[in-house]
């Protein structure tokens, strides 16, 4: 059977075991479509929030990303998994027991402000469109290369599906179908490294396997990868603290990273689904378990994938080049323009004009095929005429392969079977549903749940409620679609937007909505806006106006944790100034944080606001 | 639950006192090993570390990329367990003040 025949098979089995879950778990009131009836065990929703959390991004992107930085991706891996802790340690069992539906829920009743409500509502709103625009990027990619179809019935045939089982399930169909994406995804994940490392170094399990010699040599893969990397003029794969990834940045982005994931949330949401307090904190345990399945797996297949795109390419001939380089090279995410001597080379920016291997980027196809129009006429005439490409891609930052087409790539690179390489195919379109569909709950129960029923329209009932909710979701689709479609050129700025301001808005607010009880809501809203605005307008400055790194040089990615340290001291100073919170708030500080069953927990059903 | 006496409620009010002071320091010591373990090993010692090797590993890279990614699952299930145990050690202590409370009266 071919790739295509495997994908169709694979695609297939797994999106009618999705609709199938999705429709056994059809629900009919606000309970189950939000936080899924509160009875999923902390096990199965360790499973659902890993899936949740791991994105196309870090399914399809992420090792690529490491492969590029080498040390320097270990930010992504520490910053994606440590916000886990925090996540586990300070929010998730206080925000459990508080037991409401959202995370502007609790933010909007512990400081009994609407103004604190709504802008927690529209960062929630910002974070989670930002993200679902990538994951219908990556189900579109997936398509596109595997079924050979156009990126937008992609994206159509993608927004179908989620918008099907999410508006059927809620969050209850959600929650069983993201336990099966897990699985697909991880399965798809881990397969090709463990046959890519027995092949590469004779060892099955690849955490070891990266650690391990090369075949037939005496030669660690790690220390031959630093020495290829010296040779070709880039830095050494495992040195700390190249370039623009010097010790200060780093830390800022490993530590805006982990704030910023503690504070996302679709991810926060997903507490709210589980029994009790003590269900919480172990399901922050399993969360971070199974995503530590693929977070501890992805930098072998990024030293794997690094290892291969030397050893296949480095050298070869037109004629000796690889299927997967030709397959790879009709999406223009890797493209050759040769000096003349017939040979690829591959180099790094100390050996910049030697480079002869780039990618398309945002270059159209007409774009592209002028410069190698130009490029091939400056190689006939010898230089006397035409262009040379290569100056012209450098001066694009177009160098080198595109990082998304790593984990895609590898299984074909390392030559494994056809139905292995389908199998990454489903797993990645497992990973960018399962985020989609989380996301697109958040946005409708922030729409339908706060802004609809608890800021405009407290009388509504929980039919209406629920018919919104499916509505919501039904918009957001759509739009979350054509951000599929028209990609905004600058997605990875935009992520990091995100985190930046979960980091410098939610965070601070949550932590001390639980540990200050003291703090009313005229420092969290002030904490909340000077941290979002230094982070916001420090980001577009430099992204967009040419501002230089006027703070320590730290880059927009890690500039959150300044905005968060903001937000924190702005918060504090004005704490003693300002009028406490009212009796009502501070009791109910007091009961989150009594240990179970000490006291009546808040009870969703009793409260009488909901 | 009905009303306790006010000495019982006193103690009960101290003993949830001294349940979150613990929550707290265990919350704490976790969280300052969480900064070493990734913070530390992973990004501000990374450099130093490199010059030691664990198999084929440069530690600080494989802290970076690997060991602490490993530590903080394990910090979670300490919190898990050690907050369980705290659970049910102030459960105890609640349980004898309301038994004593009602063999009193």
């Amino acid at each position: 059977m071919t790739v295509q025949a495997w994908t169709f098979l694979f695609t297939g089995l797994t999106f009618g075991l999705y609709l199938y879950l999705a429709f056994r778990a059809r629900v009919r009131d606000t309970q189950g479509f939000y936080v899924a009836g509160r009875g999923v065990p902390a096990i199965l929703n360790g499973m659902a929030t890993a899936a949740d959390w791991m994105s196309a991004a870090s399914f399809l992107s992420m090792a690529g990303l490491i492969s590029f930085l080498g040390y320097a991706g270990g930010v992504y891996l520490m910053g994606w998994t440590g916000g886990f802790v925090l996540l586990a340690l300070l929010l998730a069992p206080y925000l459990r027991k508080f037991g409401h539906f959202t995370v502007p829920d609790f933010v909007g009743d512990r400081y009994e402000s609407s103004i604190a409500r709504l802008v927690a509502l529209l960062c929630a709103l910002f974070i989670s469109f930002t993200y679902v625009a990538g994951q219908m990027r990556g189900v579109g990619i997936v398509f596109a290369r595997f079924l050979e179809v156009d990126v937008n019935v992609g994206v159509a045939i993608g927004m179908a599906l989620v918008f099907v089982y999410a508006t059927l399930g809620g969050m209850k169909g959600i929650t069983w179908t993201q336990i099966a994406q897990y699985w697909v995804l991880i399965l798809a994940y881990v397969i090709p490294v463990v046959a890519i490392s027995w092949q590469l170094t004779g060892q099955p399990v690849p955490q070891i396997g990266m650690g391990s010699n090369v075949q037939e040599t005496a030669v660690p893969l790690l220390a031959k990868l630093d020495q290829i990397q010296r040779d070709l003029g880039f830095t050494e794969y495992t040195a700390a603290f190249t370039g623009e990834w010097d010790k200060i940045n780093v830390f800022c982005t490993a530590l805006a990273l982990m704030v910023g994931t503690a504070g996302l949330p679709h991810v926060i949401v997903r507490f709210y689904t589980v029994k009790n307090v003590r269900a919480a904190r172990w399901s922050g345990f399993w969360a971070l378990f199974f995503i530590a399945m693929l977070y501890l797996t992805a930098p072998a297949t990024a030293a794997f994938a690094r290892y291969y795109v030397f050893d296949s390419l480095q050298g070869k001939t037109a004629a000796e080049l690889p299927d997967w380089y030709r397959t790879w090279e009709k999406t223009g995410l890797v493209v050759w323009l040769d000096d003349g001597d017939g040979k690829l080379c591959y180099s790094g920016p100390k050996q910049q004009d030697k480079n002869e291997l780039f990618r398309t980027g945002a270059l159209s196809t007409e774009q592209f095929a002028t410069i190698r129009a130009q490029h091939q006429q400056w190689l006939d005439t010898k230089g006397s005429g035409g262009v040379d490409g290569r100056a012209v891609m450098t001066a694009k930052k177009l160098s080198g392969p595109d990082a998304d087409i790593l984990v895609l790539a590898t299984p074909e690179m390392a030559q494994l079977a056809a139905w292995i390489i389908a199998l990454v195919a489903a797993g990645g379109l497992a990973a960018a549903l399962s985020t989609a569909s989380g996301l697109l709950l958040v946005i409708s129960s922030s729409i339908a749940h706060d802004l609809y029923y608890r800021m405009l329209r407290p009388q509504a009932t929980e039919a209406q409620r629920l018919r919104l909710s499916r509505t919501t979701i039904g918009v957001a689709v759509v739009i979350a679609g054509v951000f599929g479609i028209y990609p905004p050129g600058f997605v990875s700025q935009v992520v990091a937007f995100a985190f930046g301001l979960a980091a410098a808005s939610f965070f601070p607010v949550l932590v001390l909505g639980i540990f200050g009880k003291r703090t009313g809501a005229i420092p969290a809203v002030v904490g909340m806006l000077t941290g979002i605005g230094f982070t916001a307008s420090y980001i577009l400055g430099t992204v967009y106006f040419g501002w230089t790194k006027w703070c320590f040089g730290i880059g927009p990615q890690g500039i959150g944790v300044v905005g968060m340290l903001l937000n924190f001291v702005v918060a504090l100073l004005l704490t003693p100034l300002c009028p406490a919170p009212s009796a009502n708030a501070q009791a109910m500080v007091d009961r989150i944080r009594e240990p179970e069953g000490a006291g009546p927990g808040v009870d969703i059903e009793a409260a009488p606001e909901h | 639950m009905p009303p306790l006496p006010s000495p019982a409620a006193d103690s009960i009010a101290a003993a949830n006192a001294r349940y979150w002071r613990s929550n707290v320091r265990l919350t704490l010591i976790l969280l300052a090993l969480w900064a070493f373990v990734g913070l530390g090993c992973g990004v501000l010692f990374a450099d130093w570390l490199n010059q030691f090797h664990l198999g084929g590993f440069p530690l600080g890279f494989w802290f970076a990329q690997q060991g602490s990614i490993l530590g903080f699952l394990l910090l979670i299930l300490v919190y898990s367990l050690g907050m369980g145990r705290l659970d049910r050690r102030h459960r105890r202590e609640v349980e004898r003040l309301q038994q004593q409370a009602g063999g009193g009266q």
